[in-house]
C-alpha cells in the first residue's frame, strides 16, 4: 500500500504538534495551550524510497464540528489518507471518543498513545496489547518529547487499518469507552507532585493573583537583565570597537556631506559617527535593530517560550477572567496580549482563538492602541530612560489607562456580550530545553528576516524625503497638529512617518531632535498608539476585512490626537 | 449524610459530587461531554474565582475552567 497523505489527528494538548516535528523534523511551533495550530501546518516524511506528504490537523474533541478549528479538523479528515490518531495516555477516557468516531469514517487509523512517559509517575498503567484488541487498530505508545516510540509508530503506519464500524450515538460511544477504559486501564494512588502541588497553587485566586504578579514582576526583571547584559556587555562593544573603526575608515574614503556619505553614514555629532542619531544605514540602520531592539527580542521570547511550554498561560487566562470582563472579552484574550507584547503580528493572529467577531474586533483594536511591541519598549527603555525611570513608568501607565478606557468604552458601545471562559487547564510541563531553543531561534530569525529590510529601507526611504525636502513640506502642512495640539516640533513629523513603517526607528528618529523631556514622553506615547506598523497594519487588514479596519483606525487616529492634546497640557 | 443538587457554582472548593445534568443547547452539551463532564461522572471543584469568575473543576485528571453562567447550568449531587 503507498501512503500518500499521513494526517494527525487528536484533541488539543495531546502533544501533537511535538510528534509532527518528530516526524518530519520541521520547523513547527510546539505550545502547551490549545489551538496554536488553527492554521494547519504541513510536512512531508521519508517512507523509504517514497516521500508521504503529512498534515499536523488542529486539535479537535470531535469530528462535529463546534468551532471554526474542529471545522478544518473534520473537512481534513473526509479527504481522507492515513490518520495518526494521537491520543493522551494520561486521559484516556476523554480521547477515546475523537478514536471511536474516526473509527466509525472510512479511513485508516493508527493510534499513538501519546504522553507515555507521564503515565508512570500519575499512577497509571496501561495494557497497550488489549486496547489494540478492543479498537482493532494497531496501537504505538510514544513519547512526542523525548521520540520515544516515534520509529515503531512509522514502521507500523502500513498496518493502519480503515474499520468503518456502524455509526452509533454519543450515549453509545460513552458506554463502549466505559468498558475499553475499564479494560484496559488500572490506577494506583500516587502522591502529589511538586508540580502539582503548584498546579493547585496558581489556579486558586487567593494564592493564584500573588503568584501571578510575581511571575509577571519576575519575568519583566529577567527579560530586563538579560537584555541589559547582553547590550552592555556583547552588542554595544562589538559595535563600538569592530564595527565603528571600519565605518570610520568607510567615511574618510566617501568623503562627509556626499549624497552617500549621507546615506550610508549619515550626519556627524560633534564631529563623530554616533550610532543612535546619525541615522545612516550603516550606523543607525543596523544598530537600532541588531543593538538595542534584537536584545530585548531574545530576552522576552526566551521567558515567553518557557512559559508557554509550562503551560501557565492558560492559568494566567483564568486568573485574568474577570478583569477581562469588563473590556468586553474573556480571560483567553490575555494570551494574544501577551503575544502582542513581543510583536504585534502574531498577537492579532492568535486572536482567532476567540469565537466571536466582537471579540475579535476589541482585541485586536486594544492591541493595536494599547500594547507596545517589545521592539518599541526596548527603543522608550533605551531613549527615554535615560532622563530618569520615572519617564518610562510615564508612558507605560498613560498606555495601559488608554487600554482599560477603550476597552471599557468598547464594551459599552458595542452591541452583545463578552462570551464566557471555557477552556481546559493543561497540568505543568516541565519545558524541553531542545523545544524553547528551536520556538526561541524561531523566532529570533522571523524578526531579523522582516524587521530588519524594513528598518533599512526606514532610514533610507527618510534620507531620500530629507534631500528632496520632500520632509520640510509635511512638517509644514501638519505644524497645527503638531506644534499646536501636541507642543512637539515639527520636525517629529518625519517621526511619524516613518512610523508607518517601524516603530523602533521611529522612536529612535526622536534622538536626534533635541526634544524636552516632556515633549519626548508625549512623542513616544503618541507614536505608540496613532497607527500600527505596516506589518500588523497588512494583517489587521485580513483579520478584520477592511470595513471593521477602518473603523478601528478611526479609533486608533481619535485617540492618538486627543492623548496628545490631553498630556501637552497636564504634563 | 444526604444526598443534595445544586448547581456547579454552589459547591464548596474540595468538595466532590457526580454529574447529574448539563442544560443548555446541544453544541454547549456536547463540547462539555467531550471535555469530560457528562452525566454520572465524578467532578472535584478545584477552586471558583470571586465576583462570580471561572470555576475551576477537575474531572478524569483534568483540570477546566468553566465560567460562571456555563457552570450554573451544570447540576450535580453532592453528599452533605
Amino acid at each position: 500500500m503507498k501512503i500518500e497523505k499521513i494526517l494527525l489527528v487528536g484533541n488539543p494538548n495531546v502533544g501533537k504538534s511535538a510528534i509532527f516535528s518528530r516526524l518530519t523534523g520541521a520547523k513547527v511551533i510546539i505550545s502547551n495551550y490549545p489551538g496554536t495550530t488553527v492554521e494547519f501546518t504541513q510536512g512531508k516524511l521519508k517512507l523509504g524510497e517514497e516521500t508521504a506528504l503529512i498534515v499536523d490537523v488542529p486539535g479537535t474533541y470531535t469530528l462535529e464540528p463546534t468551532c471554526k478549528a474542529e471545522d478544518v479538523a473534520c473537512r481534513m479528515v473526509k479527504e481522507g489518507g492515513v490518520a495518526i490518531n494521537i491520543i493522551d495516555a494520561t486521559n484516556l477516557e476523554r480521547n477515546l471518543n475523537l478514536t471511536l468516531q474516526l473509527l466509525e469514517k472510512d479511513i485508516s487509523v493508527i493510534v499513538a498513545l501519546n504522553m507515555w512517559d507521564d503515565t508512570k509517575h500519575r499512577g497509571i498503567s496501561i495494557d497497550v496489547k488489549k486496547l489494540e484488541e478492543q479498537l482493532g487498530v494497531p496501537v504505538v505508545s510514544t513519547c512526542g518529547l523525548s521520540g520515544e516510540g516515534i520509529k515503531e509508530l512509522i514502521e507500523r503506519l502500513p498496518q493502519a487499518k480503515a474499520r468503518s464500524l456502524p455509526v452509533s450515538s454519543d450515549t453509545q460511544k460513552w458506554e463502549k469507552i466505559g468498558k475499553i477504559v475499564e479494560e484496559v486501564q488500572k490506577l494506583t494512588h500516587r502522591h502529589h507532585t511538586f508540580l502539582e502541588i503548584l498546579e493547585d497553587l496558581s489556579i486558586k485566586p487567593l494564592t493564584g493573583v500573588p503568584i501571578a504578579l510575581g511571575i509577571i514582576y519576575c519575568s519583566f526583571w529577567v527579560v530586563r537583565l538579560i537584555g541589559e547584559n547582553l547590550i552592555g556587555h556583547i552588542f554595544e562593544p562589538l559595535f563600538t570597537k569592530l564595527w565603528l573603526p571600519l565605518l570610520m575608515k568607510l567615511s574618510a574614503f566617501l568623503v562627509e556631506g556626499s549624497f552617500l556619505h549621507h546615506i550610508l553614514i549619515g550626519n556627524f555629532i560633534e564631529g563623530k559617527i554616533n550610532f543612535g542619531q546619525s541615522f545612516g544605514l550603516l550606523t543607525t540602520g543596523l544598530y537600532v535593530p541588531i543593538a538595542m531592539v534584537l536584545p530585548y527580542i531574545f530576552s522576552f521570547y526566551l521567558i515567553l517560550g518557557f512559559l508557554e511550554d509550562l503551560g501557565y498561560l492558560p492559568r494566567l487566562a483564568v486568573l485574568a477572567d474577570n478583569f477581562m470582563h469588563h473590556l468586553g472579552l474573556h480571560g483567553y484574550a490575555i494570551i494574544p496580549f501577551i503575544l502582542g507584547l513581543g510583536c504585534k503580528v502574531p498577537g492579532i493572529l492568535a486572536t482567532r482563538l476567540l469565537e466571536e467577531r466582537r471579540e475579535k474586533f476589541i482585541a485586536t483594536t486594544l492591541m493595536a492602541v494599547g500594547i507596545p511591541c517589545m521592539a518599541q519598549i526596548a527603543m522608550i527603555v533605551g531613549l527615554v530612560g535615560q532622563r530618569g525611570g520615572k519617564f518610562v513608568a510615564i508612558i507605560f501607565f498613560v498606555l495601559f489607562l488608554l487600554l482599560i478606557i477603550k476597552g471599557l468604552a468598547l464594551n459599552r458601545v458595542l452591541k452583545g456580550a463578552s462570551p464566557e471562559i471555557l477552556v481546559e487547564i493543561p497540568p505543568y510541563r516541565m519545558p524541553q530545553i531542545q523545544a524553547v531553543i528551536k520556538k526561541l531561534w524561531m523566532r529570533l530569525s522571523g524578526f531579523l528576516k522582516e524587521a530588519l529590510p524594513l528598518v533599512l529601507l526606514g532610514v533610507l526611504f527618510v534620507n531620500i524625503l530629507y534631500t528632496l525636502k520632500i520632509i520640510d513640506f509635511f512638517a509644514y502642512i501638519f505644524a497645527p497638529v503638531l506644534t499646536g495640539l501636541w507642543g512637539l516640533p515639527k520636525e517629529a513629523i518625519s517621526a511619524l512617518m516613518v512610523g508607518f513603517l517601524r516603530k523602533d526607528v521611529a522612536v529612535g528618529m526622536l534622538g536626534p531632535l533635541n526634544l524636552t523631556t516632556k515633549q519626548l514622553v508625549i512623542g513616544s506615547t503618541i507614536l505608540a498608539i496613532y497607527f500600527p506598523c505596516i506589518a500588523t497594519f497588512v494583517v489587521l487588514m485580513r483579520e478584520l476585512g477592511i470595513k471593521d479596519m477602518l473603523k478601528s483606525a478611526l479609533i486608533m487616529i481619535i485617540v492618538a490626537v486627543s492623548t496628545g492634546a490631553i498630556l501637552n497640557l497636564i504634563l | 449524610m444526604n444526598k443534595i443538587n445544586i448547581d456547579l457554582t454552589q459547591m464548596q472548593p474540595g468538595e466532590t459530587g457526580i454529574v447529574k445534568e448539563i442544560q443548555g443547547g446541544q453544541g454547549f452539551v456536547r463540547k462539555l461531554q467531550s471535555m469530560g463532564v457528562r452525566p454520572e461522572k465524578k467532578i472535584t471543584k478545584v477552586s471558583s474565582h470571586f465576583w462570580r469568575g471561572p470555576q475551576t473543576v477537575e474531572v478524569d485528571n483534568i483540570q477546566i475552567a468553566i465560567g460562571f453562567g456555563m457552570a450554573r447550568r451544570i447540576l450535580v449531587e453532592v453528599k452533605r
